[in-house]
């Protein structure tokens, strides 16, 4: 196929996925819960798929994304709490982020243009912060190796939540209590859109020069340093990027979830994406897209049904609060030791994986005829 | 330790009666530092469990911290069910078989797999355990039951605590003696040294990887579980996400000290423990911090010495 072809009919797919939603979005009921289902796994795509960018292509094993999430959130909701409400919010503490960025250029740009230029900001705010601490936090730590850089990531992110809990900084981040009243979205569109532009980048960026130098750090260290790979310098660049867009990740959740507090992004948080890319396989964008759907859709939608009392087994009182992430758990256990590559391995999921697969059908139902002749 | 002695030196410069006030420091913070060792020799039981594992299979073992955790929830409905001096050893049995049984399910399958494999598969069985205790409790805190002689309240000095602060670093030393008497001196023992030298080699030499596996695993659950009784003696509430916290800090512990080193995890873990207890001795906004200056700890002994205080050095050969 040419690749022209190959291109347009990428984008006609996109729309129509687009386009899909939007009809979903117009004749279903906006509570029904795959509305929540494709929200959240989007956002878990673009997080997904950054730490995939740093596990899997980059071969640095970092536990530090739900650090670098928690500073997206953050800076997102600071900088968009819009001046009328941060009296309510900030109860204990006298703010001292006395704008709005939606409100600053609802100035400029007109109230609904404003707000959605506003927000948009703020997003990419929320990425450059992240990307900056995790800059900063890259100078001392990307010297270790494997479990060394897990384990000292892993610590960031814990100090980092402790630092933001911190009353000292109550001013800005309301100490150990919530954000909330910032602006968030309604349409299941915009999570989409978000993400989907973020991925892009990032695929462009593995495609690029750039990513051919990270695979060849991952696969190994000292020859890809041989051929001439600034190692310190790409390194810092797969950690830099995988934060932005870790960050930008965590400005969506927050907006998902309409409040943010720092208590929530533990290591939990961290382990439950590295499941979800080890799931959809290391080293596979498509991959990590996929399983994110699917983790999420198993965890809050698909085994809901396990968690209610009406259906009892044998009399007993099996199913109750609880029992679905039991199930789940195990589905996840029985994933990691008998799909140890997960759903597509290093593979992508593209349109030549389709037109090779009816091609090899194709040949192979015609060596079958012949014989059979 | 640094904090501590700023503080005595602080002490000592402000005024200038140096021993009178010496005495006064510990009087103030005494039950602090009382609580740090012995927090401190609770986190060592859990850190040699870590470090042995890490030590033979290169694994970091996070369902560790659950293991711990779930000897605590099977004491509290053990004592519901037997008289305690049936409970505690039967705790102990069932806390070393699940161990044996989570090596044998999750990891020894992937015994050929990527390193990263097996570390998903331990992440995998802290997220099972924590979601069945979860389940079983119903996500509600439990309370400890409080054990006779080890929970009775007695003086040292002006600080008034617990029998179990005095008992957990004796146990703890006498366990670590016994422990490295073990891998100094029996048959088993050298086979672990052997395999966590080489351990392909090791296996050539005739040595059962298995079987030294699985003991490594059971005398890491068996000291989780005599800890999980000593720590949870002194904090008693029991909820299904209790065991990560130390768990993580008994890690670090065992980075501190230098992987794969029994006397380097038992340094690190009380260290870890004296200086957490001493910076919520500060009070105020600083307790936020005595979780958080776990790792700045870490990350400082992986800067300035990066295989840790008593680790091994490692060259990497091309």
């Amino acid at each position: 196929m040419k690749e022209s072809r190959k291109n347009l009919i990428s984008i006609l797919l996109i729309a129509g996925l687009f386009l899909l939603l939007f009809i979903m979005e117009q004749t279903m009921s906006p509570t029904h819960m795959i509305f929540t289902v494709l929200k959240k796994g989007a956002i878990y795509a673009l997080v997904a798929v950054s730490m995939n960018l740093l596990n899997g292509f980059t071969g640095l094993f970092s536990l530090g994304q739900a650090g670098f999430m928690l500073i997206g959130a953050y800076t997102y909701a600071i900088l968009t709490i819009p001046t009328g409400s941060k009296d309510v919010v900030y109860r204990y503490y006298d703010c001292i982020v006395n704008f709005s960025l939606p409100e600053a250029a609802s100035s400029v740009f007109g109230e609904a243009a404003g707000t959605m230029v506003g927000v948009i900001l703020a997003l990419i705010c929320a990425g450059i912060a992240a990307g900056f601490f995790a800059w900063l936090v890259g100078l001392p730590v990307l010297r270790l190796k494997s479990d060394y850089l897990a384990i000292a990531t892993l610590g960031f992110a814990e100090i980092i939540r402790a630092v933001f809990q911190w009353d000292g900084l109550g001013p800005v981040t309301n100490g150990s209590n919530l954000l909330k009243h910032f602006p968030t979205f309604s349409s299941t569109l915009f999570p989409f859109a978000v993400s989907a532009i973020c991925i892009c980048i990032i695929v462009l960026l593995i495609n690029s020069s750039f990513g051919r130098a990270f695979k060849a750090i991952r696969e190994d260290e000292i020859a890809a340093e041989a051929m001439g790979i600034n190692l310190a310098r790409h390194k810092m660049m797969a950690f830099v990027t995988s934060s932005f867009f870790a960050g930008v990740g965590g400005a969506l959740l927050a907006m998902f979830q309409t409040t943010v507090a720092a208590s929530q992004f533990k290591a939990a948080m961290t382990y439950e994406i590295l499941l979800i890319v080890v799931i959809g396989g290391i080293g596979s964008v498509t991959g990590s897209v996929i399983s994110s759907f699917l983790f999420i859709a198993c965890s809050e939608w698909w085994l809901r049904f396990l968690d209610e009392s009406k259906y009892n087994i044998l009399g007993l009182d099996i199913l109750r609060g609880g029992f679905r992430k039991v199930v789940f758990s195990v589905i996840i256990m029985i994933m990691v030791l008998f799909y140890r590559r997960g759903i597509m391995g290093t593979r992508e999921f593209s349109l030549d994986f389709f037109t090779r697969r009816m091609k090899r059908k194709r040949a192979a139902a015609g060596k079958g005829g012949r014989g059979n002749a | 330790m640094a904090i501590k002695w700023r503080f005595h030196f602080i002490a000592m410069n402000t005024k200038p009666k140096g021993d009178s006030l010496t005495m006064e420091f510990f009087g103030k913070y005494l039950s602090y530092i009382l609580a740090g060792i012995s927090v401190g020799g609770q986190y060592a039981l859990i850190a040699i469990g870590y470090t042995m594992v890490y030590g033979i299979l290169r694994l970091i073992n996070f369902a560790h911290g659950d293991i711990f955790m779930c000897a605590g929830l099977m004491m509290i409905y053990a004592v519901t069910a037997m008289p305690l001096y049936l409970a505690a050893p039967l705790v102990i049995v069932i806390t070393v078989l699940l161990g044996f049984v989570i090596e044998r399910v999750a990891y020894k399958p992937l015994r050929t797999a990527p390193r990263m494999s097996i570390m998903i598969s331990a992440i995998g069985v802290s997220y099972l355990l924590q979601n069945l205790a979860f389940y079983i409790t119903g996500g509600l805190a439990k309370t400890y039951p409080s054990i006779p002689w080890i929970s009775d309240k007695i003086q040292i000095g002006t600080a008034i605590t617990k029998r179990v602060t005095v008992v957990t670093p004796i146990l703890t030393v006498a366990l670590v003696v016994a422990l490295v008497l073990l891998i100094k001196h029996t048959k088993i023992g050298m086979a672990m040294r052997a395999v966590s030298k080489d351990f392909e080699t090791s296996q050539l030499m005739g040595i059962k990887i298995n079987s030294v596996i699985s003991a490594t695993f059971i005398v890491g659950s068996f000291l989780a579980a005599v800890g999980s009784i000593l720590y949870f003696t002194n904090y008693t509430g029991v909820t299904p996400t209790i065991g990560a916290m130390p768990g993580l800090k008994a890690f670090v512990a065992a980075v501190f000290g230098g992987i794969g080193s029994i006397p380097g995890a038992v340094v690190g873990a009380f260290i870890i423990g004296i200086c957490e207890n001493i910076i919520k001795s500060l009070g105020g906004t600083w307790t936020n911090f005595s979780d958080a200056f776990t790792f700045v700890l870490l990350i400082v002994i992986l800067m300035a010495k990066p295989t840790g205080l008593f680790g091994e050095k490692q060259t990497d050969k091309v």
